[in-house]
């Protein structure tokens, strides 16, 4: 079983839509793993039909009991995240300020302060359209950890694909450079990058390339909207060769991915005639890249 | 007056919006812009000036300085796993520590004292009457939260509150953001008329709500997708500031890193719109 990893750096690249069209294409030989858990929207165009959900727990956060509270403001001096507050004359602890250090905990003299178990979202394991299986996740607004809901979430889609002895999990990561995406991409084989040629596009790819090297994952990558400019296109290519990113595939600026969106669809369902080959094109090969090394 | 642009979706147009909007402000007032997407800070691409300050960014974590009676209580206050006892030795994680001092401070030995890492660094430019300060944060780092944080000190300290200051925060809805958006006056929240969009921004609008901040909408690509976005603002009553239209040209300049007001007079008068509804922030503070 092979672990690929999607993931973009920059937003708006077409990440989502591409590993919508893949889990497409990949059909039941794959678990599709949504690790983009802050802005999880592979479900919109999978509609996955839930079949199991369960509150996710990480972390800790401090709760002031106030029975038996003295007032000492023990807590407010040792806290740094400024999670302790008084107000009308009693002491809380603001939720959304709060890192569950538990130093207040610690240092309570009248042991006024529990720490208790924080739910921070809830995940799923789901059938999609195509009846594969899909686990995915929401996390709670303003929580804290969700590095480790992305590990939640991506554990429990391979230890389905190898109960089911499956060649595939195809992750849809996060974006951004860190606990995330650090998370989606540790145990990967494979990673895609998805970019396009913008500045931001560009720039965006080099950090997050610097973070994939510290992992020494293989990496691929497909340029969305190719021909927007390019300049930057070239730029992108003389980067791919110059790190030795296999080149996937390019795709053209093009309003299908807004269009087939809008439908609830895969590219692949909505378009089946250019962007759809070019897509299967990149499929088959990110599929033979993984035979490669067995 | 701290106004945040935001959207839970990332690539929405953000940062279009942060550095188009700062520099035909600043045309004629002083206007600070930072950007606090530290992850992939991307506004600087769009703007030149010189530097007036560069500085390294530090966590404080705690290092162990070997003179101590192995008692372990620091791995056992340290809720994050960022310090282990190991036979003879004190490991600390400084990837995973949330700098509490919980260890340091707690420690009978006082053999873990706190000391500075380098999580980022931080740039300050000035171009015209536009300051610019990003902070990108050192690949390998996890936690965006502390330089966001100490980002915003630096902003409250060079800067006057009375000046607009603009924040370009980092995408989704989770403590990042929540950091970059708690302490300003009115936050942006910048989507696309595409499901993705609408889905992303009912967990923002929800978010902004928990922290209890006014806001309004900017829609970019105004004219692309489908009609869920300005339903929903309308049923919610929410305020639409402005419509960016969807146009590859548009695109192009992007692209290249270019600032689109300057070409596009459509885009300025949305620009303006934004603009105003500010101004009548300052009113309906000053009543
Ligand atoms: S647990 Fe830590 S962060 Fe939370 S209130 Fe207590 S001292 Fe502050
Ligand atoms: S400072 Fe806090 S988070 Fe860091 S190692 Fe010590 S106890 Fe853990």
């Amino acid at each position: 079983m092979k672990e690929i990893v999607i993931i973009s750096g920059k937003g708006g690249t077409g990440k989502t839509s591409l590993a919508a069209a893949f889990a497409y294409l990949g059909g039941t030989d794959i678990v599709t793993a949504d690790c983009d858990v802050d802005a999880a929207d592979l479900h919109l165009l999978l509609q996955p039909e839930v079949k199991k959900a369960e509150d996710f727990y990480s972390g800790q956060l401090a709760r002031i009991d106030q029975d038996l509270c003295n007032q000492c403001g023990c807590c407010e001096e040792v806290c740094r995240f400024d999670a302790v507050k008084f107000l009308n004359g009693k002491y809380s602890i603001d939720t959304l300020g709060c890192e569950g250090c538990g130093y207040c905990s610690h240092v309570c003299p009248v042991g006024a302060i529990p720490m208790e178990e924080n739910n921070v979202g809830e995940w799923y394991i789901s059938t999609t359209k195509v009846g594969s299986t899909m686990v995915h996740a929401r996390l709670g607004i303003g929580a804290e950890n969700s590095g480790k809901l992305v590990t939640k979430v991506k554990n429990e889609a391979k230890k389905i694909a190898e109960e089911k002895d499956l060649d595939f999990v195809l992750v849809d990561g996060s974006p951004g450079v860190g606990c995330p995406v650090v998370s989606s991409l540790s145990g990967a084989d494979f990673v895609i990058l998805v970019t396009e040629p913008t500045v931001s596009g560009l720039h965006d790819l080099i950090r997050v390339h610097q973070l994939v090297n510290k992992f020494k994952i293989r990496v691929g990558c497909i340029i969305n909207k190719a021909d927007l400019n390019l300049k930057v296109t070239s730029e992108i290519k003389d980067f791919l060769t110059q790190e030795k990113i296999v080149h996937i595939g390019d795709l053209p600026y093009n309003d299908i991915f807004t269009n087939a969106m809008v439908n609830g669809q895969t590219i692949i369902e909505y378009d089946q005639n250019g962007l759809s080959a070019i897509i299967n094109v990149s499929w088959k090969k990110i599929k033979k890249l993984q035979q490669g090394d067995n | 007056m701290d106004i945040a642009i935001a959207s839970g979706k990332g690539g929405t147009g953000k940062t279009t919006l942060a550095t188009n909007l700062a520099s035909y402000l600043a045309e004629k007032d002083k206007v600070v812009l930072v950007d606090l997407d530290v992850e992939e800070p991307n506004s600087g691409l769009f703007i030149n000036g010189e530097i007036v300050h560069e500085m390294d960014k530090f966590k404080m974590i705690p290092v162990w300085n070997k003179d101590c009676s192995l008692c372990g209580l620091c791995q056992e206050v340290c809720n994050y796993n960022a310090v282990l006892h190991l036979g003879v030795h004190i490991m600390v994680f400084s990837e995973l520590c949330h700098s509490c001092y919980a260890c340091s401070e707690l420690c009978p030995d006082s053999a873990l004292p706190m000391k500075p890492k380098k999580m980022g660094r931080l740039k300050h430019l000035q171009h015209g009457k536009l300051s610019f300060v990003e902070s990108r944060l050192e690949i390998g780092q996890e936690q965006a939260v502390p330089l966001i944080s100490q980002t915003k000190k630096y902003i409250n300290e060079n800067f006057y509150q009375e000046i607009i200051r603009i924040y370009d925060s980092p995408p989704g809805t989770s403590c990042p953001v929540i950091e970059a958006v708690k302490d300003v006056d009115y936050v942006i929240l910048v989507t696309e008329p595409t499901p993705f969009g609408l889905h992303d921004l009912k967990l923002t609008v929800e978010m902004i709500r928990k922290l209890d901040k006014r806001y309004g909408v900017v829609i970019n690509r105004f004219g692309i997708g489908d009609e869920g976005v300005s339903t929903y603002c309308r049923e919610e009553n929410i305020a639409v500031l402005a419509k960016i239209p969807n146009r590859r040209a548009i695109a192009e300049l992007y692209s290249r890193g270019e600032l689109v007001y300057k070409h596009f007079n459509d885009v300025k008068e949305q620009l303006d719109l934004i603009i105003r509804s500010f101004d009548q922030l300052v009113v309906g503070e000053s009543v």
